[in-house]
């Protein structure tokens, strides 16, 4: 097991690398940079010269391969720049945004999970009944809506029946909690819909599949209540599965909440990245990418231990 | 008295068309099918099922309710919603089948290649795909759209293409990849081989028309994706720009200023991505189950 760990830990790091370089020259491929979208942005004359020193400051007056090499060991030493943009440093960027984004990942998590296990399950026990079709039908069509116009749907619904809007700043949940649930668990329900309809349509099948198993059978026979072989035979070993797809959904959503937060209006890594790329502000981009990358990367290894921890027949 | 033998008739086995087929053993697939040839329809008979210029201003009937005149009502700019959502399907059809079409397509060849020669080029395959499967999709077509600018040919914008194209393949080939490595082990390849063909025909004559069955699967469950990415894109102000009508960009803009007064405007382009989305999902799922229950995209 741990040398198992350790094995895919190590794997990471080409794949981050690999990550890393891609990154970094599909940025600089195309030719015009921050500098002169800063300095000239407001119509003013700036002479070459102010250009040039401006370059030199934030480095890009030096070759790519050497960029690339600052870049590198400033990250392994965990320094990772200054946005070009704020000149403030990208960690405290990100920081202030991060516990936000996380936040929403979490509350849609538990909405999914806690929508779609019961779901999955009753749809898997009848089915072909119509129960079954009723929640297929509000899976597949979860799978059909794009959260940001749910999300929108959901802001006139709330103007239009309750004249309320959430609230627009953020307060943590440690300050406030319930400022910080009522702006927060509305973005979380529009993209649970969809986390919740992935998952449940993963519970369904995989609950399908095990009830054909021969310990299923044993238990019935040797007359366990259907309700204890539906709990404690069928559902531990069918949500197995559904704990990859809670994963990798939740990995997502960490940078995939891009469209959500702007609909929102809310101040997360999603909008953050909208505008670092708006402002091609390279170092922001660039380290926002390996953060969500080495997330994402992160979470799959989590998932496979976590795997082995609840299933005894996997050993690695 | 003579016995006259009982003439014996032979029932053949009704022979049904496959349409036909296909529509009794997956109905619901059948009616999203009939959608989508609706939509393909409305897309390229736009000029004529549209009743108004989808471009056209009309500041005498700004924010109007939908109504007789307008369906859908209208929009800050006064321009008809019915008919942008016709032309915004020609839109989202478009970009969705072309990048589907080229993300699925790369994709395979690259599975396919990747399961047959094996060794040292499918380690560098898969260590390439492992590293574009790293980002989650919306962010590396968001770096990819922003990097490469706009490049539209006849209308279309190939780099957004190609953005939405990306993350779809590695998706894709990692399925393919998986189905060709059986295939690989078919006494025909060998035979081909043995034949003294080459590589090359061996990949596009032998291996690649037996791994169709889940590419075409794919590359319909991938345009509901690429639609719902090019929305995405679109309302992000990233993908398709004004004044082309697209659904994504209908939702993005003022239409969020006129929540209150003008809510059809977020209604009916929204239903119409969902719609869209949901009709090849459907159609997808059924084209699964009916070449193979097996097969899992």
């Amino acid at each position: 097991m741990l040398s198992y760990l350790a094995n895919r830990t190590l794997m990471m790091v080409p794949t981050l690398f690999g990550v890393a370089v891609l990154i970094f020259f599909l940025l600089r491929v195309v030719p015009g940079d921050i500098v002169e979208v800063k300095l000239r942005g407001d119509g003013g004359t700036v002479t070459a010269e102010t250009l040039e020193a401006e370059r030199k400051r934030m480095g890009l007056d030096k070759p790519l391969p050497a960029q690339f090499v600052d870049w590198m060991t400033g990250m392994a030493t965990f320094d990772f720049g200054k946005s070009m943009w704020t000149d403030r440093p990208v960690s405290e960027e990100i920081a202030a945004r991060l516990e936000l984004s996380i936040e929403v990942a979490i509350i849609a998590t538990l909405i999914a999970v806690l929508i779609a296990i019961p779901m999955g399950t009753l749809s898997a026990l009848f089915h072909d009944t119509w129960i079954d079709y009723a929640i297929r039908l509000f899976t597949i069509a979860g799978l059909a809506v794009p959260s940001f116009w749910l999300g929108m749907l959901v802001i006139l619904s709330l103007l239009s029946f309750f004249n309320w809007l959430p609230p627009i700043t953020y307060t943590p949940i440690y300050v406030d909690p319930v400022a910080n649930l009522s702006q927060l668990i509305w973005p979380a329900a529009a993209v649970g819909y969809r986390y919740a309809a992935v998952v449940a349509r993963m519970v369904r099948s995989s609950i399908i599949e095990v009830m054909k198993e021969d310990y299923i059978r044993t238990a019935r026979a040797k007359g366990v209540y259907e309700r204890l072989v539906v709990t404690r035979h069928a559902m531990r070993n069918a949500l197995l599965p559904a704990i990859t797809v809670i994963g990798l959904e939740f990995a997502f959503l960490i940078g995939g909440l891009v469209v959500t937060e702007q609909v929102f209006n809310l101040n997360g890594i999603g909008k953050l990245f909208v505008q670092a790329v708006s402002r091609n502000d390279f170092t922001l981009i660039q380290t926002m990418v390996m953060l969500i990358a080495s997330i994402f990367i992160a979470v799959n290894l989590l998932v496979d231990v976590l795997y082995a921890a609840l299933d005894p027949r996997i050993r690695y | 008295m003579t016995t006259t033998a009982p003439v014996i008739t032979y029932a053949l086995p009704k022979r049904r068309h496959p349409v036909v087929a296909f529509t009794v053993a997956q109905p619901l697939g059948a009616i999203a099918f009939v959608v989508i040839v609706v939509m393909i329809g409305a897309g390229i008979f736009a000029p004529w099922v549209a009743p108004y210029d989808p471009v056209a201003l009309d500041f005498g009937a700004m924010l109007a309710p939908p109504s007789f005149e307008h369906w859908f009502g209208t929009d800050a700019f006064g321009r008809d919603i019915f008919s942008r959502v016709i032309y915004g399907a020609r839109t989202a059809l478009t970009i969705g089948f072309l990048s589907s079409f080229v993300g699925c397509t790369l994709g395979a060849a690259l599975g396919v290649a990747s399961a047959y020669f094996g060794g040292r080029i499918d380690l560098v395959t898969q260590g390439f795909v492992d590293v574009i499967l790293s980002f989650p999709l919306i962010v590396l077509a968001l770096v990819v759209v922003a990097m490469l600018g706009k490049f539209v040919v006849g209308g279309v914008d190939l780099n957004l293409i190609l953005a939405i194209a990306i993350p779809i393949l590695p998706k894709v080939e990692r399925v393919i990849r998986a189905a060709a490595l059986s295939v690989r082990e078919m006494p025909y390849v060998d035979a081909a081989r043995a034949a003294g063909y080459s590589n090359m025909r061996i990949i596009f004559r032998h291996m690649s028309p037996n791994v169709a069955a889940p590419y075409l699967i794919m590359l319909t469950a991938y345009i509901a994706q690429a639609i719902l990415l090019e929305a995405s894109l679109s309302f992000l102000g990233l993908g398709v720009t004004e004044p082309t009508p697209a659904w994504g960009l209908m939702l993005s803009g003022n239409a969020s200023d006129f929540y209150r007064e003008a809510p059809w405007m977020i209604l009916f382009p929204g239903l119409a991505i969902s719609f869209a989305v949901f009709a090849f999902n459907l159609f997808g799922d059924s084209l699964r189950d009916w070449f193979d229950p097996r097969f899992k995209t």
